[in-house]
């Protein structure tokens, strides 16, 4: 049982991390309604940005204090973040108003393999560590109920803290503001936004802004847990399960995706692994996906989609 | 009803011409609206109407002429623009945030108004709240005012069509238009729900003072409602003057019923 538990954490724990990618996609999606494949690019390039800063700010200025070089590095990284958003909307987006849904998915794929090349000319191709000084020590739990207790990361345990802060509020952001409002309108329809005076630059330029701090939020985390590589867009992809599962234009739906594809990861190459010979892992997130696409293709909180004939 | 009083000219069209390429749309069209006035522009399918009313949106850009609304004259201007100026439109294909509810629809109409800063109107303090619930209790009164009271927290995409056009026309009345243009506003209905359509816009007309120009190619409905009517055709003006008047002009006749030879 004690065993079970810490799987199950640990698929939770990983899980969180697909979430946070996953929900940079529902952002963008939600608010511009452009799938943006780029958001695995965006999440390697905030990474590798903060890692790069964290590193060269006590080199240039002599102030040897961690806290302040990862805050430093952190607040440059956003604003490197707000500039790529600034980009995109200049060179690309603003020119692809009312154009269908493909065109503009072929685009992003355009910006992530811009993205990956710069970011990498920029600040180099190497593995970096990203140390924000979370602690690594485990703790142990339950101590009473199983003999030793349960194992969990204590730098996991603040992730996810600081996973739900960020999504706490997102969805104020979406759901009580007149931005947020205007987000979802943008969303549903570019013409019609426009015509009630929603300005569509600016509201593009907030999302993508938006969507890079989420990516760098999640590329820290990764970062310091596993180091900052050029494998982190990998992880977009198996974010895209986790959108199919949760439902495209859904945040919460995003968040238990995430969960689910993390736990369901965990536990089946655990229980499941030695019966088939093991690398679960790897494909059970897309299998799920699929079957999803089946029977529930809108996700489990997307919208239902009723088309008029 | 009928007794408000018709002001000056609030939006002057002169000379307009719009091409997409070889296809002319519209040919030197001028015509004016007065203010608190019903206008209506007529035509048959493909006579430029929609085109008409795209110039005058800031959606299409004239090729010729110039657009002056309020004694200010513009050439290049985006949708956005003009609705900063206080023109509000709906579609002749419905284009509403359809995952959204009736009331958040409508309030994104209120987004030019809202002032409050971002992280106040998250937090919801003071001033912002505030705000928002006098935003909200006019939203309410357009909701009344439209009879949609029960369907107020309504995905907008499961609603039948005819109160989805309802629900336009209150995302452009929260606006607070000067000018309201409504293109086709009773496309696809039926008896009924036209009636109740004319019924809203002789409403809006009469309550809030609001101009209106409005695309229609049912003629009957219009000679009821409009003050004066324009009528195109093949993208020229071929008729101007009040619903008796064009009624009877020739042009107009055979534009709708053919020339007999």
């Amino acid at each position: 049982m004690a065993f079970f538990l810490e799987t199950l954490i640990g698929g939770l724990m990983a899980g969180m991390l697909y979430s946070l990618v996953a929900l940079g996609f529902v952002l963008i999606y939600k608010a511009s309604g452009v799938f943006n494949f780029a958001q695995g690019a965006m999440v390697l390039f905030a990474a590798l940005a903060m890692a790069r800063f964290a590193e060269w700010i006590p080199k240039w200025t002599g102030i040897d204090n961690p806290i302040v070089a990862n805050l430093a590095a952190f607040v440059i990284a956003g604003a490197i973040m707000f500039v790529v958003a600034w980009v995109i909307e200049r060179l690309v987006l603003r020119h692809l108003v009312n154009q269908e849904g493909a065109t503009l998915l072929m685009a992003t794929l355009g910006i992530t393999y811009f993205m990956e090349g710069l970011g990498q000319t920029l600040f180099g191709s190497d593995i970096y560590k990203i140390d924000v000084g979370m602690p690594k020590d485990p703790i142990f739990m339950l101590e009473s109920m199983f003999q030793g207790g349960i194992l969990v990361n204590k730098e996991d345990v603040i992730a996810a803290a600081i996973a739900a802060a960020l999504v706490a509020l997102l969805s104020v952001f979406f759901q009580k503001t007149s931005t947020g409002r205007a987000l979802r309108a943008v969303a549903d329809d570019h013409q019609a936004a426009q015509s009630i005076g929603i300005p569509l630059n600016r509201i593009w330029v907030i999302v993508w802004c938006v969507a890079g701090v989420v990516a760098l939020v999640a590329g820290m985390i990764w970062g310091s847990k596993l180091g900052v590589q050029f494998s982190l867009t990998t992880v977009a992809l198996r974010a895209l399960p986790v959108v199919i599962l949760g439902g495209l234009t859904s945040v919460p739906g995003a968040i238990i995706g995430g969960l689910i594809i993390g736990v369901g990861e965990k536990l089946s190459e655990v229980y499941l692994g030695p019966y088939v010979g093991g690398g679960i892992e790897i494909w059970f997130a897309y299998v799920l996906a699929l079957v999803f696409l089946l029977f529930r293709p809108q996700g489990l909180f997307g919208e239902k989609i009723i088309d008029r004939v | 009803m009928n007794q408000k009083k018709i002001g000056d000219v609030i939006l002057d069209v002169k000379n307009i011409s719009l091409r997409f390429g070889g296809v002319k749309a519209l040919t030197d069209i001028s015509f004016n609206v007065r203010e608190h006035e019903i206008r209506a522009i007529i035509g048959p399918n493909g006579a430029g109407k929609s085109s008409m009313l795209n110039c005058i949106n800031g959606v299409y850009t004239p090729s010729e002429g110039s657009i002056t609304f309020r004694g200010k004259t513009f050439a290049h201007m985006n949708s956005r623009q003009v609705a900063e100026m206080g023109v509000a439109r709906t579609f002749q294909n419905l284009a509403l945030f359809k995952g959204m509810s009736v009331i958040d629809n409508i309030m994104t109409g209120r987004n030019l108004k809202i002032k409050s800063n971002l992280l106040l109107q998250a937090l919801r303090i003071g001033p912002a709240e505030r705000e928002e619930i006098r935003h909200r209790e006019f939203v309410e009164h357009i909701i009344d005012f439209l009879e949609i009271q029960a369907h107020r927290k309504t995905p907008v995409g499961q609603l039948p069509y005819g109160l989805q056009k309802r629900v336009d026309l209150g995302r452009a009345l929260a606006m607070e238009p000067q000018v309201l243009l409504l293109d086709e506003p009773m496309a696809g209905m039926n008896v009924e729900e036209k009636q109740d359509m004319c019924r809203f816009i002789l409403d809006v007309s009469a309550e809030f003072g609001t101009t209106i120009v409005l695309i229609e190619h049912d003629m009957g409905v219009v000679m009821d409602i409009s003050d004066r009517v324009v009528v195109l055709d093949y993208g020229k003006k071929i008729g101007d003057g009040t619903p008796d008047e064009v009624r009877n002009n020739e042009d107009v006749i055979s534009a709708y019923l053919g020339t007999s030879h």
